[in-house]
């Protein structure tokens, strides 16, 4: 059985007006790194509350290490770590006592887990009479987690931690992660960075409350339909008003420095055909190249594709 | 009028001093008329306290600056007046109708009965809202409430419109109809200062400066700036410029 798993899970707010979360199946196994991966309002932290049994769905059962998030929330709740999205220690402790203080409630010691955060803690112990409240953003995710960890939970949910935290500070938390994957610990982990995903092992898709895909981060990019181009010009945001007029074209849309195109028909003129297309329009350092797709392709790819059917 | 000969914003050695923290520590650069200038920087390097003082909300500790020609210590109201501004977290109200905020905020730019209704009319048009526009904005979806958003920032047609994180938590496919938005006002002249997490609309901008514990620390347009850090990736030149930061605060 699944470390974690939700059967046909759905949740509703404003008395049924609103769907939050629709019909969600997922498994996931003892010791996974697993990735939540899309936008806000797509139903990750809907389905972390109702994992960690501070929320009720309207249908569908889920469990966590085997104990049924209704029946069981006693035993999850003793057993599961769970970082919220909005900062959630309190405000008026200091990091000290905020620590003592989930230690003290799960009846344990910072003293008995400290290995487990020795290399986060290290990193605050310098402010650890400093009132949670005056914590910088960083440290206080740091704090947060060490609070998350102290009673050295089976399972570890994590809503959005990088969200709003920088490029430098992203990748330090990632280390952090993979850390504690290596001390076997169950790690489920929402982001709306696509560029966090194949930071994961298995990985689920989401949006507007439904699952668009769960796999390895390689099968889903593996799994991307046709030929994908990145296309360059001095004008990327000209060339891209052209290439969307250009018959062709399936799909086109900005990506950092370049524009990625999908044909209609993948067939081997396109390529020219697109350069020589460009150049008629007056576009210097035109370059069109077949490229890997990313995971936020397949996204895009996924999410149209709704759209239109 | 030479106005588009002018810079949008000018700052020399502009400095933020709380007590003994220097939180904007003498930066110095221009963005010119039209251009869609990329304001990044580690969490806590600076650029919230830099863009309030640009905004006119914050008196700067020493330095010069001006904002469409207005000196921001003496012509804050005058800045006000001028500019446009929206962050991820204020944007509209939620318990008004998209209808009602346009009018709302239309109304406090200073815009008469007869161009409320253009603008009305032309932004329900250009967004799709058709069915919605007189719906509560709480109920549209996040995507959407940041491009009307967008809309009603630059409904008075400002000189500059200063962007906090615009695109936060925003889907990829409605993140670049963002952008596509901000190209349209940049096209009808429009000057864009915006902030973001998302390196790759680092790369959608003209020129873009890094910030690192207060100072401006590289500014340069996104090609020249991975050929200066010897890298293809705007991700890795941004690494290289703040692994070493000092602060980390929010």
């Amino acid at each position: 059985m699944g470390a974690v798993t939700l059967t046909n899970v759905t949740k509703t707010y404003d008395e049924g007006k609103v769907l939050a979360v629709d019909d969600v199946s997922l498994s996931v196994e003892p010791g996974e790194l697993f990735g939540l991966i899309g936008p806000d309002g797509a139903g990750k932290s809907t389905l972390f509350r109702i994992l960690t049994t501070v929320l009720l769905a309207d249908n569908g059962t889920a469990t966590v290490d085997g104990y049924d998030v209704v029946k069981d929330y006693r035993a999850i709740r003793k057993t599961v770590g769970y970082m919220p999205g909005r900062f959630s220690l309190y405000q008026d402790l200091t990091v000290e006592e905020n620590l003592t203080f989930f230690a003290t409630l799960f009846g344990t010691t910072i003293r008995e887990n400290y290995d487990l955060i020795k290399d986060i803690y290290e990193q605050i112990e310098p402010f650890k009479t400093r009132r949670a409240g005056k914590l910088s953003g960083g440290m206080k995710q740091k704090l947060a987690l060490c609070c998350a960890l102290i009673h050295k939970p089976t399972v570890l949910f994590l809503d959005e931690p990088t969200t709003g935290v920088d490029v430098v500070s992203r990748r330090e938390f990632w280390a952090m992660l993979k850390r504690l994957k290596q001390q076997g610990i169950t790690i489920l982990v929402s982001t709306p960075y696509m560029d966090e995903a194949v930071l994961c092992e298995r990985i689920a898709l989401i949006q507007t409350g439904q699952l668009l895909s769960v796999d390895t981060p390689q099968n889903i990019v593996n799994a991307y339909a046709g030929q994908l181009f990145a296309a360059r010009a001095d004008s990327i945001p000209h060339a891209l008003t052209e290439i969307r007029q250009f018959d062709p074209v399936r799909s086109s849309y900005a990506f950092g420095d370049t524009i990625h195109v999908t044909f209609r028909d993948d067939n081997e003129q396109n390529q020219q055909q697109l350069t020589q297309y460009l150049q008629q329009k007056g576009h210097t350092n035109v370059a069109v190249t077949a490229i890997t797709p990313t995971i936020e392709d397949r996204f895009i790819q996924l999410m149209t594709k709704d759209t239109s059917s | 009028m030479n106005q588009t000969q002018e810079k949008a914003i000018s700052c020399r050695e502009l400095t933020k001093q709380f007590g003994d923290f220097v939180a904007v520590n003498k930066i110095t650069f221009d963005v010119e008329a039209g251009e869609i200038f990329g304001f990044l920087g580690a969490n806590g390097a600076g650029k919230t306290t830099a863009m309030r003082m640009l905004c006119g909300l914050s008196y700067p500790t020493s330095g010069q600056a001006s904002v469409a020609s207005f000196d921001v210590y003496k012509q804050q109201e005058s800045i006000k007046k001028t500019i446009g501004y929206m962050s991820q977290k204020f944007s509209l109200y939620e318990n008004l109708t998209v209808l009602e905020n346009i009018e709302f905020f239309g109304g406090i730019y200073g815009l008469s009965d007869k161009e409320l209704k253009l603008k009305s009319d032309e932004l329900v048009s250009t967004l799709g809202l058709g069915p919605e526009a007189r719906k509560l904005v709480g109920s549209l979806p996040l995507g959407w409430k940041q491009k009307l958003a967008f809309s009603v920032a630059i409904i008075h047609e400002p000189r500059i419109v200063f962007l906090d994180e615009p695109t936060g938590g925003v889907d990829p496919v409605t993140r670049r109809q963002f952008w596509d938005l901000i190209y349209a006002a940049a096209d009808r002249g429009i000057t864009i200062f915006v902030t973001t997490h998302y390196m790759d609309e680092a790369e959608y901008c003209n020129r873009i400066s890094i910030m690192v514990d207060g100072k401006v620390e590289a500014l340069d347009s996104p090609g020249n700036l991975k050929r200066q850090f010897n890298t293809d990736s705007m991700d890795d030149v941004f690494y290289q410029l703040a692994r070493g930061a000092k602060r980390s605060a929010d």
